[in-house]
C-alpha cells in the first residue's frame, strides 16, 4: 500500500483556494497571430506564469545558408519577418555589398529606400490594424488593410511576387522599374495620407480604445534596453533610437524625418509611434521621389552582377561570368562584417564571416522578435490573459524570426 | 533617454472633454463606416472575376521552345545549381540525327522535372538560364490530391508548338531589340543554320 502511494501524485502544495490553472496558448491558436506556444501558469483570469517555447518552427536558416551561394540567400531572408521582405533583402545585399566593398548607385539606392519605406508601411499597418482587431475594432483593420494589398501589387510590378518577394539583387535592381510601378507608387502616395487619417479618427482619440491600451503591456525604457529592444517597441518607451539615424545606410542621411517616441511602454505607445512612423515613410518616399537621380540602376561588379541577358546569349565572356557568378565561383573576399538596417520590428542585424569560399562560413541574423519574445513572458506576468493577446499584437512578434 | 535631436513624443494620454464623454467618437466612427457603404466595393468575386497578375508574376514555369519549334534547353544545369530549394532535376540526352527540328542544341534535356512542392518560385532559376529557355509564368501552378503529380515533368513545363506561352513582357528592352538581330547564333532559326552550315562546308 505505502509502495503504491509512492507514485500517486502529492497533493497541490497551494492550497485549494490558491490552485493554478495550467492553459496553453498556442502553438496555433486564433489570438496568437502565428506558431507561438505559451504556458501559461493561471490565477483565475490573472497569469501567474508563462513559459514561452522558443523554436517551435525551427527551419536552421543559418545552417542551410553555410551551403548556399550568396545570391540564393535572399530567398531564406525573405522567410524572417515576412512582413517586410523586401528590407530583409536590402539588408542582406547590402551586408554582401559591404563584405566585397561595392560602391552602389545614388540612383538605386533612393530605389531601395523607397521599397524600404513601403515595406515598413505594409509591416506597420499589419501591427496597427492586428491591434485594433484584438481590440474588437475589425472595421479599421479592413480598410486600411487594402493599402497594404496596394503596397505589394506595387512589389508584384518590380519583382513579380507579393509576400517572398526576393526583390533586388546583390548590386542594384537587374532592370529599371516600370511606368506602371511608378504610377502605382504615385497613386500610393497620393491616397494613403486619407486612409490613414481616417484609420486614425476611429482608434486615435476614441476613449474605449485608450482605456483599453494605455497601461497594457509597458515595459520601461531601462528594462527594454537590458533586454537590447530596437525599433518601435524601444522607441514607444521613450528611447529615440532608430539604425537609420544612428548608422545610416542606404542615403537615409539624405532625407529628413522625425523619430517618434512615446512615453511609457505600453500598447497605446507603440501603436502611436507606428503610426506616426507610417507617416515619416511617407515623408521619406515622397523626398525620394522629387530627388530621384538620374543614372545606372545597379553597381558595376562584373564579379557578382550577372551580365545583362542580351550579352550572355551572344558573347563568350559574358557567358562565362554568368556561369562563374550562378554557380557562385567567384572570388569573395575573406573578411567579417556586420550590418544592420531598421527592419519593420527593430534592428535587423547581418553577421557574416567569409573565409573566401562560396558559401558565407557562419552566418547569423540579428532577429528583433526573438529579442521581443524572451522578454514577452515578463511583460505579461500579473496582467490578464487578454491584455497578454494585446501586447503580443502590439508588440508584433512575427513567428518567422523566432527559431534561432 | 534623447541620443538625437530628431525626435519627438507622439503619444498624449490626456483626454479632453469632448473625448472623456465618449460620444463624439462613437458618432465619428460611425459616420465613417456608413460613409463606406456608398463607396466603391474593393473585394472582386473571385471565381468569376480573376485578378490580373503582373506581367513579371512568379508562378507557374514554361520551357519554351524556339520559333521553329525545337525545344531550346539544352540540359546545362545551370537552373539546378542556381535552385535554392533544389527543385529541379534533369538527365541530359544526345540529339541524333534527323531530331533538329526538336532539339535546338546536340545537347538536350531528355528528363526535366520540377517539384512543385519544394519550389519556393523565386525566379532564380529563369535568372540563371542562359539558352533563353526557362521562364516563370503568370500562371498559377493547380492543386493536386497527390504529391506525385505535383512532380511536373517535360508533358507539363514545354510549351505547346500550337499554344505558345508569352514571355516577351518579362525580358528586358534590350533583349528584345538584340533578339531582332540578324547573324546572331541565338538569333538563327535552325533550318537556315542548315545551310550556312552545308555551304561552308562545300
Ligand atoms: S532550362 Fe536553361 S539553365 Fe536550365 S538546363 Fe535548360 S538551358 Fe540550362
Ligand atoms: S523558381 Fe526558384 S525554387 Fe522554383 S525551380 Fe526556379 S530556382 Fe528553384
Amino acid at each position: 500500500m505505502s509502495k503504491k502511494s509512492s507514485h500517486i501524485i502529492p497533493p497541490s502544495i497551494n492550497s485549494i483556494e490558491k490552485e493554478y490553472s495550467t492553459l496553453n496558448l498556442g502553438p496555433t491558436h486564433p489570438a496568437t497571430h502565428g506558431i507561438f506556444q505559451n504556458v501559461l501558469q493561471m490565477d483565475g483570469e490573472i497569469i501567474h506564469d508563462a513559459i514561452p517555447t522558443i523554436g517551435y518552427i525551427h527551419r536552421a536558416f543559418e545552417k542551410l545558408a553555410e551551403r548556399r551561394p550568396y545570391a540564393q540567400i535572399t530567398p531564406l531572408t525573405d522567410r524572417l519577418n515576412y512582413c517586410s521582405a523586401p528590407i530583409n533583402n536590402m539588408g542582406w545585399h547590402m551586408t554582401v555589398e559591404k563584405l566585397i566593398k561595392a560602391e552602389i548607385p545614388k540612383r538605386a539606392e533612393y530605389m531601395r529606400v523607397i521599397i524600404m519605406e513601403l515595406a515598413r508601411i505594409a509591416d506597420h499597418i499589419i501591427c496597427n490594424t492586428i491591434i485594433g482587431q484584438d481590440t474588437g475594432a475589425t472595421t479599421g483593420f479592413l480598410y486600411l488593410f487594402q493599402y497594404r494589398e496596394k503596397i505589394y501589387d506595387i512589389f508584384e510590378s518590380i519583382c513579380g511576387a507579393r509576400l517572398t518577394t526576393n526583390i533586388c539583387r546583390i548590386g542594384g535592381f537587374d532592370k529599371e522599374w516600370g511606368k506602371v510601378t511608378w504610377d502605382r507608387i504615385h497613386q500610393f502616395v497620393a491616397d494613403f495620407p486619407k486612409a490613414l487619417d481616417e484609420f486614425n479618427n476611429l482608434l486615435e482619440r476614441n476613449r474605449i480604445f485608450m482605456d483599453r491600451t494605455i497601461n497594457c503591456g509597458p515595459i520601461t525604457a531601462e528594462k527594454a534596453l537590458e533586454y537590447s529592444f530596437t525599433g518601435p517597441n524601444l522607441r514607444a518607451a521613450g528611447v529615440d533610437y532608430d539604425v537609420r539615424v544612428a548608422t545610416p545606410y542606404s542615403s537615409y542621411s539624405d532625407f529628413e524625418f522625425i523619430i517618434p517616441v512615446g512615453t511609457s511602454g505600453d500598447t497605446y505607445d507603440r501603436f502611436m509611434v507606428r503610426n506616426e512612423e507610417m507617416k515619416q515613410s511617407l515623408s521619406i518616399i515622397k523626398q525620394a521621389l522629387k530627388n530621384m537621380p538620374d543614372g545606372k540602376t545597379h553597381a558595376d561588379l562584373p564579379d557578382f552582377f550577372l551580365p545583362p541577358k542580351e550579352k550572355v546569349y551572344s558573347e563568350m565572356e559574358a557567358l562565362i561570368y554568368h556561369f562563374k557568378i550562378v554557380m557562385g565561383e567567384t572570388d569573395i573576399p575573406k573578411g567579417e562584417v556586420y550590418h544592420s538596417v531598421e527592419g519593420g520590428n527593430g534592428e535587423l542585424g547581418f553577421y557574416l564571416i567569409s573565409d573566401g569560399g562560396r558559401t558565407p562560413y557562419r552566418l547569423h541574423f540579428r532577429r528583433p522578435c526573438f529579442i521581443y519574445y524572451q522578454a514577452y513572458p515578463e511583460m505579461i506576468k500579473g496582467t490578464m490573459l487578454s491584455d497578454a493577446i494585446i501586447t503580443m499584437s502590439s508588440m508584433n512578434v512575427i513567428a518567422g524570426e523566432l527559431d534561432a | 533617454m534623447q541620443l538625437t535631436t530628431r525626435s519627438k513624443v507622439v503619444s498624449n494620454k490626456q483626454l479632453s472633454f469632448a473625448e472623456r464623454i465618449y460620444l463624439p467618437a462613437l458618432l465619428k466612427g460611425m459616420f465613417i463606416t456608413l460613409s463606406h457603404l456608398f463607396k466603391k466595393k474593393v473585394t472582386i468575386l473571385y471565381p468569376e472575376v480573376k485578378r490580373e497578375h503582373a506581367p513579371v508574376y512568379r508562378g507557374q514555369h514554361v520551357l519554351k521552345r524556339d520559333e521553329n519549334g525545337a525545344e531550346r534547353c539544352t540540359s546545362c544545369g545551370m537552373c539546378a545549381v542556381a535552385c535554392p530549394a533544389e527543385a529541379i532535376t534533369m538527365e541530359s540526352g544526345e540529339r541524333k540525327k534527323g531530331e533538329e527540328h526538336l532539339y535546338r542544341e546536340e545537347k538536350y534535356a531528355a528528363k526535366y522535372e520540377i517539384n512543385m512542392l519544394r519550389c519556393i518560385f523565386c525566379g532564380l532559376c529563369e535568372e540563371a538560364c542562359p539558352k533563353e529557355a526557362i521562364f516563370l509564368t503568370d500562371r498559377i501552378v493547380p492543386t493536386e490530391f497527390e504529391r506525385e503529380d505535383f512532380i511536373y515533368g517535360k508533358d507539363k513545363l514545354v510549351e505547346l508548338v500550337d499554344k505558345r506561352v508569352d514571355v516577351s513582357k518579362r525580358q528586358t528592352p534590350e533583349v528584345l531589340a538584340f533578339k531582332k538581330l540578324e547573324g546572331m547564333r541565338h538569333n538563327v532559326l535552325y533550318t537556315k543554320k542548315l545551310t550556312t552550315k552545308s555551304e561552308s562546308k562545300s
